[in-house]
């Protein structure tokens, strides 16, 4: 009898990168459903809007590069790109701010690089973070979240998002309803020579909820990365390494000058911070190859996104100093190559 | 003693030998005719010393050799010589010169095949001789002769002796069995090993999975009253049983890249290699026979076959139930570094432990594969047990940079296979590094050739311009017009 | 912005770039490579075959006119791509495709000569420039195969024609497995 002959392992584990990707979107669920519960549906919106666009790019992209479209539409890569991205915007972007985003993460942050696997840079951040510097009013417009004592209802802030999808003029009608986040009132605020405590005493920034708001999507977002921990898609370096370079630095600042510097509580549950710690900062192509490696690109992350929001002129830190690690990759995978077995180190 | 695994990485896989392992060994009858590959699986090969029509004898010598690497094969079955060709067989390459046996029905057993009368008296230097001559070679897997090993380790003076019994790769079983059922031979080869090898400690290692065998080895331990003989658990962690990992884990000790065990002070053989030094001191038996792992979806009664060296597989397989369902490939080994064949007409060879006749329900996770590209995410690196960076590694096979190969260690990859195991992208990471390794030997070889031709073109350059000088001289002498002969040697004619 | 500022960015900048311009120039000018090891160094990464076929009478000659900027590097046909690409790295020049003119490259061969039709004539063995044929007059000749280079010298001074070229042995033992569809 004959057979076929192939080179071994005849075996594999299976744990595609389709498999992966899509286990990524899934833990991306809790931080979508407190998204959604807390600040409207504008979300899933701005997710129609940016998958939508970012297929359409890739498909667009490949064609460019001569290569078949269809395996890399299935391998759900582009899929997280989105998906980070419509996380990252303020749900209330006109529609075509969140395609251009995307269009631009896709095209530029990945197939001006030779797509899959080549970027070296995220390129949900590149999109966000060219978005950010292009329309920075847009860009830091969110909605004051949904109020317990029924203030604003979901239905209202429903036809909030649907205006800001469209692109009304938000100003006149929905005057009181949007605002800034409160890592920016904070950032104002102190900018003001107001003092911390005083800041976050005040109604609009601590006693809403608009701080709880950020605070809820980052637990939802730390479920799932932890979720992702468990399914060993995502190592502990990064995330650790990105919240012990974002906290430990704010905790001692915290304790030098309470009045001035934010605590590590406050910092790890506003703003991205959970989303970039698992979500973002982990996108394996663009960070460090070793394990050692990692923790020093995640550490680089926090601290560079604590210096952003302490003394920086954004409120969020995070696309920045993503892109910045990532221009640090090459530099750092150099000097953390691991001991390779019965070499001298 | 339980210890710890102390190589980089590794991965706990799903072992597959329920299947065949609950059995006993089953003695095979002698099939009708022997496929003797006169390469063992080494890559190189034995020379014979039978010819077409000759009649041998059980344990007759019909291939022999000075090569480091080959090993001496004897005719397992008496008969008569039919045929000596080039044909199929499980080696790299796919084929080897073959001598083919056809039994004739005489038991005649050859002289040659004597008790050895006191293996204790034996001094290192015959034993390893002996052993040389009895063609035994390593069962474990790669088929090394176990003569050649155990003489560098005298050299290297290695002190401990492991003994491989830790089995790692998925389906294979046959040491386990072996282990079982012939604890006491085991052990009183690991005692000739010991001393051929002249080394002072003897740690035999078995996987933790293997509760029959560990009880079995430690009962004959036991017997032995030998402080310097223990027993070694280790964690089911593959690739546990690979050489360099293994004495790692068992001695604490890493082997320098690019050097041997022994310079680590250690040697490392197979228990079943043990168990057939103790059939060559107790019969007088060379090399003859194995046993060997018959097992996968694809055949009716998996189990572990002592089966004559040449048996084909076929016959193998026919005497395991036969084919079962739809086998899609035939693996000599098991499915992470096994050989596939490409025709079971291939004979047993010595370092064949296991035939795996796969189905669909065995190695479909590999059929269906979609390569895409490498996404960094680094799972083949966490996994690695050589240390190694093998997406590095992969960009730098693709560009064919070959310093930045060795320099990322290529050659330290011991092609186990775990980091194709492990990638999200289904890239066949194993294959194209064995493919860069064949890519530097070739490079390396054409170098040293360039550089030999160099120098012969040179010489023969050289050669070429003293002629024409001498010519000039003799041309000019008998001219008469050398004016100040001496000074005109540069061989300058104008 | 102030028109002085500019003109004072100006000669700056030109200033800056003069200096810069003349310490490159005079460090170029005393780091000028060592020639001969140059040549040796070319020389290593030719494949040695011989052939002249870069219409140089050797390896080493080619080498030597390369050095000299008398040559360019895509003529060596039995180098191929694989060289081109070494020296451009070497002397830091863009890669480029070997030039067709010289020849095509074609995969390693050596010489076989049948030995049936030989004549004995001996032409061949001085044609042979690394000295790989063996053989007396009116002899048999026969090729050192692991010394042929496959450079095809031999082959118009045979008179009756029984030299051929086949595919050289492998220099691995390493063997590639097909990977099944
Ligand atoms: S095949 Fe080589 S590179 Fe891959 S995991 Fe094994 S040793 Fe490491
Ligand atoms: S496992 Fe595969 S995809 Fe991941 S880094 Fe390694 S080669 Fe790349
Ligand atoms: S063409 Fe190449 S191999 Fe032939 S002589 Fe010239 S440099 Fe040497
Ligand atoms: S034998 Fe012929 S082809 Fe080979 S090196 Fe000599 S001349 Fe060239
Ligand atoms: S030139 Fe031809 S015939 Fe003459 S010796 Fe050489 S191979 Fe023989």
């Amino acid at each position: 009898m004959r057979f076929d002959t192939s080179p071994a392992p005849h075996v594999i584990a299976g744990y595609t990168v389709p498999r992966v990707m899509f286990q990524v979107l899934f833990a991306l669920v809790p931080a979508g459903v407190a998204h959604v519960v807390l600040f409207g549906p504008g979300l899933l919106l701005q997710l129609s809007v940016a998958c939508v666009t970012a297929l359409l790019a890739e498909a667009v992209a490949l064609r460019w590069r001569g290569r078949d479209a269809v395996p890399a539409l299935k391998d759900g890569s582009v899929l997280v790109t989105a998906f980070l991205l419509a996380f990252s915007i303020p749900p209330l972007l006109p529609w075509w701010l969140g395609a251009l985003g995307t269009a631009l993460a896709v095209l530029l942050g990945k197939h001006v690089f030779g797509g899959l696997g080549q970027n070296p840079f995220n390129p949900a951040m590149v999109g966000y973070a060219i978005l950010l510097v292009s329309f920075p009013a847009e860009m830091t417009r969110w909605p004051v979240p949904m109020d317990v004592d029924g203030t604003r209802t979901w239905s209202e802030l429903a036809r909030l998002s649907f205006a800001g999808f469209y692109g009304a003029d938000l100003t006149a009608r929905w005057d009181g309803y949007t605002g800034a986040t409160a890592l920016d009132s904070i950032r104002s605020g102190l900018d003001l020579r107001y003092t911390l405590p005083e800041l976050l005493g005040r109604e609009d920034i601590a006693g809403t909820p608009g701080a709880r708001g950020f605070a809820w999507i980052n637990l939802a977002a730390l479920a799932g990365g932890l979720y992702l921990m468990l399914r060993r898609i995502v190592r502990w370096h990064i995330p650790v390494a990105v919240l012990g370079g974002l906290l430990v630095p704010s905790f001692i600042a915290h304790g030098l000058d309470s009045g001035n510097a934010l605590g590590p509580a406050m910092q790890a549950f506003s703003g991205a911070t959970m989303l970039a710690a698992f979500f973002i900062a982990t996108d394996p192509v663009s960070a460090a190859t070793s394990d050692r490696g990692r923790l020093w690109y995640g550490a680089g992350i926090g601290l560079i996104a604590w210096i952003i929001r302490t003394w920086g002129d954004y409120p969020d830190g995070f696309a920045f100093a993503v892109l910045l690690m990532n221009l640090a990759v090459p530099f750092i995978d150099r000097y953390t190559v691991p001991r390779i077995y019965g070499r001298q180190p | 003693m339980a210890v710890r695994s102390r190589f980089p990485a590794g991965l706990a896989l799903d072992a597959h030998k329920q299947q065949a392992c609950g059995t006993q060994i089953v003695e095979l009858p002698l099939p009708a005719h022997l496929v003797l590959a006169l390469d063992q699986g080494t890559g190189y090969s034995a020379e014979p010393v039978v010819a077409v029509g000759e009649a041998v004898a059980t344990g007759t010598l019909v291939a022999r050799t000075g090569h480091p690497f080959a090993s001496a094969v004897h005719a397992p079955l008496a008969g008569i010589v039919v045929a000596i060709e080039a044909r199929e067989a499980a080696v790299e390459g796919g084929r080897s010169v073959c001598i083919v046996i056809e039994g004739n029905g005489s038991d005649r057993i050859d002289d040659s095949v004597r008790p050895v009368k006191d293996p204790a008296s034996l001094g290192p230097e015959e034993l390893v001789r002996r052993l040389r001559d009895a063609g035994i070679a390593g069962l474990g897997g790669a088929g090394f002769p176990a003569s050649t090993k155990l003489a560098s380790a005298r050299n290297l003076g290695a002190h401990t002796l492991v003994l491989n019994g830790a089995e790692c790769e998925p389906w294979i079983c046959c040491d386990d069995a072996l282990m079982r059922s012939a604890a006491s031979d085991v052990v009183l080869g690991a005692l000739i090993l010991r001393r051929a090898a002249g080394a002072v400690r003897c740690v035999i290692a078995i996987e933790e999975d293997k509760p029959a065998a560990i009880a079995a080895v430690t009962g004959a331990i036991d017997g032995l009253r030998d402080d310097a003989v223990t027993l070694a658990v280790v964690p089911a962690v593959y690739p546990q049983g690979a050489e360099r990992q293994l004495i790692t884990t068992v001695a604490g000790v890493e082997v320098p890249s690019g050097g041997l065990p022994a310079d680590a002070g250690v040697i490392c053989q197979n228990v079943a290699t043990a168990a057939a030094v103790a059939r060559w001191a107790t019969r007088g038996e060379p090399m003859l026979s194995r046993v060997v792992t018959v097992t996968g979806s694809g055949v009716g009664h998996p189990g572990n076959v002592r089966a004559p060296i040449g048996t084909p597989l076929a016959a193998l397989i026919a005497a395991s139930g036969g084919y079962r369902g739809t086998p899609l490939r035939l693996i000599a080994g098991g499915s992470m570094t096994g050989r596939a064949l490409p025709s079971d007409e291939v004979g047993l060879t010595k370092s064949m432990n296991c035939v795996l006749v796969a189905t669909r329900d065995d190695i479909g996770s590999r059929l269906g594969a979609v390569e895409l590209p490498c996404i960094r995410c680094g799972d083949c690196a966490n996994s690695c047990p050589a240390g190694l960076l093998p997406q590095q590694l992969l960009r730098a096979a693709l560009a064919d940079a070959h310093d930045t190969l060795r320099q990322l260690g290529v050659h330290d990859c011991i092609e186990c296979g775990l980091c194709d195991y492990v990638c999200p992208s289904q890239i066949p990471l194993a294959d194209r590094f064995r493919e860069a390794k064949r890519r530097l030997q070739e490079a390396e070889a054409m170098t040293k050739k360039a550089a030999d031709a160099r120098e012969r073109h040179e010489l023969r350059q050289r050669r070429l311009q003293e002629a024409a000088t001498i010519e000039q001289e003799t041309f000019e002498s008998v001219r008469g017009r050398a004016r100040r002969p001496g000074v005109d040697s540069t061989g300058d004619s104008n | 912005m102030n028109p002085d500022a500019v003109v004072i960015a100006v000669l700056v900048a030109a200033a800056l770039a003069i200096t810069l311009g003349v310490a490159l120039g005079w460090a170029a000018s005393r780091i000028e490579p060592d020639a001969d090891s140059l040549v040796v160094r070319i020389d290593a990464l030719l494949p040695q075959t011989q052939c002249g076929q870069c219409r140089y009478p050797g390896c080493r000659p080619y080498a030597a006119a390369i050095a000299s900027g008398a040559a360019e590097i895509d003529r060596c046909p039995p180098g191929g791509e694989v060289t081109v690409r070494a020296l451009a790295a070497l002397l830091d020049r863009s890669p480029r495709s070997p030039d067709p003119a010289f020849g095509a490259t074609k995969p390693a061969q050596v010489a076989w000569i049948d030995e049936a039709k030989c004549i004995g004539c001996a032409r061949c063995l001085p044609a042979c420039p690394v000295d790989a044929i063996v053989g007396a007059p009116r002899q048999m000749h026969t090729v050192i195969t692991t010394q042929c280079t496959g450079c095809e010298l031999c082959l118009p001074p045979c008179p009756v024609d029984c030299i051929e070229l086949r595919p050289a042995p492998a220099l691995s033992r390493r063997q590639r497995q097909p990977r099944a569809a």
